[in-house]
């Protein structure tokens, strides 16, 4: 143990310890707001069921379902959810709060990304063990599908948390933030590929899917799932195009990351 | 040093002029009210002290930095209570006060200031179950968690019954006798009035009287009314040498109903801002 002589002040806190214990609170108070449990995280779970019971009709079906649902999962809890979480921190004075302490703002955001990270895998999760019990979904064994699931994962809960972020100072109060963020979501899952093949849809709107990060993230997820790489080939562009993937997320990441930076606001009436 | 430096501070909404050139001065271990009605450019000054918010021209010293450039180090010095926050709501108030010393590098004792804000019996409740009152010491207990040697309190008691109202005070009472600056807000004169060392009244954004609760717009040398019950009825003087006037006064002898009254702080007041 090393002793410190104290000069007038004792030290701040690191950043990172600060983000570690944002990241507890938030998580704390998200398992305990029933709407998050209800709509966030078991939302998609109870769609797949549903819909899953009146479409998939065998195993290879029932890969490709899972795998897009839970690609469609964690964008709810990433850019719903989150979009959400920022705009009732601005409503409740949350981050008017945080902004009259020695927090540093990056502290906040780790908070953020650990938060979505968790609820993220715990949706994800969810989902799997429904596909388990109720579609026996089979999951991948090889190394190489989960780091493709994990990259996958990451980059799309990163992309899809900045632009939600972006997008939530749009909205002025949670009611308005519900369908800022919600509208965009259901719509893409249409043209992306989670409730209907890409392939069958007529070229415009598979254009529109194809320029925001669901389609990709899905894409990915059918690639780890899919019983054999043979299944590719019902994909829009007949193969997984992994790199294109990496490349659509990371450019959504990008522009997420200028626009937060751009648009972030502490209050709704701060300047 | 003081405290709070201010010299001709403006900041202008639009075509609205929220504060038209505020000069402030407030001394190190001072309690200061600012006292004004609903848009006289309390909360938007405050807010720039706090450095929430930009100002057009000025100069502001906080503690001997510009609040337009306070790093984390400044912000540690300050306890900013908020005015209607409902955040932390499914926090327990032991929960919250905890996170929340974290921030700190030399916090108080959680344990302590929940404690002193009265809050112990409710220490395992939610913060969404609060009533107003306790909620509003919660955001103290949130407020002074990091040992601040200045705090501001924008209109705190809005809304309190009178009770809630007098135990308030107490606390803001106990922190003052630690030697904590603290800068206050109201528009309760009766509350500026039991807490403040210094009053400054703000209207249309500028501050137009200055003074102790005691001498604030001449108070002290007002001419007091004397009045009393004669033969014929109600009869009231205005002197400034009321003594005098009893005196001549009480030579016929006893005088029925006898008060002298000088104009009360909510006189002075409502003639300030009119």
């Amino acid at each position: 143990m090393t002793t410190v002589v104290a000069s007038q002040a004792a030290a701040l806190p690191s950043t990172l310890r600060l983000g570690l214990a944002r990241g507890g609170t938030e998580l704390r108070e998200f398992f305990r707001q029933k709407e998050n449990l209800i709509f966030t995280v078991s939302l998609p779970a109870l769609l797949m069921l549903l819909l899953g019971t009146v479409y998939v009709k065998e195993p290879a079906a029932a890969q490709m379902f899972a795998a897009s649902m839970i690609g469609a999962g964690i964008i709810s809890t990433s850019f719903v959810g989150l979009g959400m979480s920022v705009v009732a921190d601005r409503e409740d004075g949350t981050l008017k709060r945080l902004r009259g302490t020695p927090m540093p703002f990056t502290s906040y955001f780790l908070g953020k990304i650990i938060l979505v990270f968790v609820s993220s895998l715990f949706e994800a999760v969810l989902l799997v063990v429904v596909g388990v019990l109720r579609f026996d979904l089979e999951l991948p064994t090889s190394t190489e599908k989960w780091l493709t699931f994990a990259w996958v994962f990451t980059l799309g809960v990163v992309a899809c948390s900045l632009i939600g972020v972006a997008l939530s100072s749009i909205a002025k109060s949670t009611r308005n933030a519900a369908g800022v963020l919600n509208l965009p979501y259901i719509v893409l899952q249409f043209l992306s590929g989670v409730f209907i093949m890409q392939s069958e849809l007529p070229e415009s709107l598979r254009t529109v899917g194809s320029l925001f990060p669901l389609k990709w993230v899905c894409q990915g997820f059918r690639s780890v799932f899919a019983l054999d790489d043979g299944y590719a080939v019902m994909e829009a562009a007949g193969s997984w195009e992994l790199g294109k993937i990496a490349l659509v997320l990371t450019a959504w990441s990008v522009v997420g990351l200028v626009l937060v930076g751009r648009t972030f606001k502490w209050s709704n009436t701060s300047r | 040093m003081n405290a709070i430096r201010v010299r001709g501070l403006r900041k202008a909404y639009k075509d609205h002029q929220a504060v038209a050139g505020v000069d402030l001065d407030v001394a190190r271990g001072e309690v200061f009210a600012v006292l004004g009605p609903n848009g006289a450019g309390k909360t938007t000054s405050v807010e720039i002290l706090e450095g929430h918010r930009d100002r057009d021209a000025g100069e502001v010293s906080v503690l001997g930095v510009d609040p337009a450039e306070g790093g984390r180090e400044w912000r540690s010095k300050l306890g900013i209570v908020l005015q209607s926050a409902t955040d932390a709501a499914t926090l327990t108030v032991r929960e919250a006060v905890h996170h929340y010393a974290k921030y700190y590098g030399d916090p108080r004792d959680p344990e302590e200031v929940i404690d002193l804000v009265g809050l112990t019996e409710k220490a395992k409740s939610r913060a969404g179950t609060l009533s107003g009152g306790q909620r509003r010491r919660l955001d103290v207990a949130l407020g002074i968690i990091g040992r601040p040697e200045l705090v501001f309190l924008d209109e705190p008691t809005t809304g309190f019954d009178p009770e809630a109202r007098r135990q308030f005070w107490g606390l803001i009472k106990l922190l003052a006798s630690e030697g904590t600056t603290i800068l206050l807000t109201t528009h309760y004169l009766d509350e500026a009035e039991a807490l403040a060392d210094r009053v400054a009244v703000l209207a249309g954004g500028r501050i137009v009287a200055e003074g102790t609760p005691q001498t604030l717009g001449g108070r002290a040398h007002a001419d007091a009314t004397v009045r009393w019950l004669s033969d014929s009825g109600h009869r009231e003087v205005l002197t400034h040498e009321p003594t005098k006037v009893i005196a001549d006064l009480s030579r016929h002898g006893e005088l029925a109903e006898l008060t002298v009254t000088r104009p009360s702080l909510e006189d002075v007041y409502l003639e300030l801002i009119k």
